[in-house]
């Protein structure tokens, strides 16, 4: 099931939270070799989980970690800016209503409908906040993912190559996906807006203005 | 109907000269918005306060003699989050917290809220708040409707307040980049989106995102008002090459007609 969650609001799920950390440390230290830090506890932990980010966390049936992701308002610090402006190019990307996406994780031996559901967790987080898009760097290895679940993201920049390849891209809200991320993930709409009331206290559904 | 009273709410925000003028026009807008209280509340780090809106003077005072800002649950709440949260969703849950919320009511609070956090330059932190009295079901439906507006408003009025306070002079607006002076140049030239995308060699959904962040640093209500905000702080430049003006781009068909 869904999850979302502050930073702070983690504390009050202890398993959850330090199995995310673990399973961070597991997919982007061990197996990606990215250069981030793993304390001794074996938590993966950066500048970003201490300024609140959103967490949005994929939880098992046994209280612990399936999946997650990390958001930050673009109007505000984000990863982007601070490391991959490069990647933008002569773009500075700055809005309430365009969040950052960061450290998609999945654990190991998760089923493909957990990456699923992290996206439709995206998703409904643009629905009710009424983001505009999502932002976010990623590595080759994603684009694979990305397009199994069906949300190709539009690259605006990259460098490096092959493996070793690293873009920003931005991903458009699209109602019509929504139909097809809810099957892949296998929840009902009505389970989906469900996780999102108990997390935030009120439906996804909003009038779509003018 | 409300769109238009927006528009002039912005209008009015854009000319205020005093402080003092941002508290007519919150009470303007309450009005414009249809419910019991709109309210600014900017704290500092140290403790400091400032506020404008329409809660009734005595809760103010209230709120100053009790000390409430150290266990307002809005405040903690709001503080934890960078999205806008509706007060049902924060933690009543001490007997302060209860105590606190039971006196807001007394005063004429309002038994809904919703509150958007504001963060300005070197770690500025405020509020601006929306509260009611009506359902549940009632409340979700305003603030599901007018949720983007209220995050712009927010915006907006904290720049003008740290702009009006004590005559700082203005915050410089974040520097468009080069590709949301493109987008929003063209734009202003009277090319539609698509045609703009194809010039700046991007997809209409990327145009989208620059045109998103351009609005945002302009503290603009949408494209049109983006556009011509950018015109009128000379951020963007069409002169003689406005499709529409009369006169013509010169050789654009030889007849050497200098352009406006």
């Amino acid at each position: 099931m869904l999850r979302y969650l502050t930073a702070k609001q983690l504390g009050a799920y202890p398993r959850l939270r330090d199995s995310m950390h673990r399973d961070r440390a597991a997919q982007f230290h061990d197996r990606l070799k990215w250069d981030v830090t793993v304390d001794a506890n074996g938590f993966e932990r950066d500048e970003y989980d201490a300024i609140n980010p959103l967490y949005v966390i994929w939880e098992l049936p046994d209280g612990s970690h399936g999946g997650s992701m990390r958001f930050l308002p673009t109007s505000g610090r984000t990863m982007v800016h601070d490391h991959f402006s490069a990647l933008l190019g002569d773009a500075d990307i700055r809005s309430d209503n365009i969040w950052e996406c960061t450290r998609f994780c999945v654990a190991q031996g998760a089923g493909a409908h957990v990456a699923a559901g992290l996206m439709l967790g995206g998703g409904e987080l643009m629905r009710a906040f009424d983001l505009t898009h999502l932002l976010g760097v990623f590595d080759a290895r994603m684009i694979r993912i990305y397009n199994m679940i069906g949300a190709a993201p539009e690259v605006l920049g990259s460098m490096g190559a092959g493996r070793d390849k690293i873009s920003v891209g931005l991903w458009a809200y699209r109602g019509r996906d929504r139909a097809a991320v809810l099957r892949r993930t296998g929840v009902s709409s009505a389970l989906s807006e469900h996780w999102f009331l108990r997390s935030f206290g009120h439906q996804v559904i909003r009038p779509r203005a003018a | 109907m409300i769109r238009l009273k927006l528009d002039n709410f912005f209008s009015k925000l854009a000319q205020a000269d005093a402080l003092d003028d941002l508290q007519g026009l919150i009470v303007g807008l309450r009005d414009v918005l249809g419910i019991d209280h709109v309210v600014y509340h900017w704290v500092s780090a140290d403790g400091e306060q400032y506020g404008f809106g329409t809660y009734d003077p005595k809760w103010a005072q209230r709120y100053v003699d009790q000390e409430y800002l150290r266990i307002d649950p809005v405040i903690l709440g709001c503080f934890q989050r960078f999205h806008p949260v509706d007060w049902k969703r924060l933690d009543w849950g001490s007997r302060a917290a209860r105590a606190f919320r039971q006196d807001a009511i007394e005063y004429g609070v309002g038994n809904q809220g919703f509150s958007v956090p504001i963060r300005g330059p070197n770690g500025q932190f405020a509020l601006f708040t929306v509260s009611h009295t009506t359902t549940d079901d009632e409340w979700a439906t305003f603030t599901m409707s007018t949720q983007r507006d209220l995050i712009l408003i927010s915006h907006y009025l904290n720049q003008r307040a740290l702009e009006l306070e004590k005559g700082r002079k203005p915050e410089p607006v974040r520097a468009l980049s080069p590709r949301e002076t493109d987008a929003l140049t063209f734009l202003a030239m009277g090319y539609n989106r698509g045609q703009v995308s194809e010039m700046l060699s991007i997809s209409e959904h990327t145009l989208r995102a620059y045109i998103e962040s351009a609005r945002f640093k302009l503290g603009a209500l949408n494209t049109t008002h983006a556009v011509a905000r950018a015109l009128s702080e000379g951020l963007i430049l069409i002169g003689g090459a406005a499709r529409a003006a009369p006169g013509n781009w010169p050789g654009r068909d030889n007849h050497g007609v200098a352009a406006n």
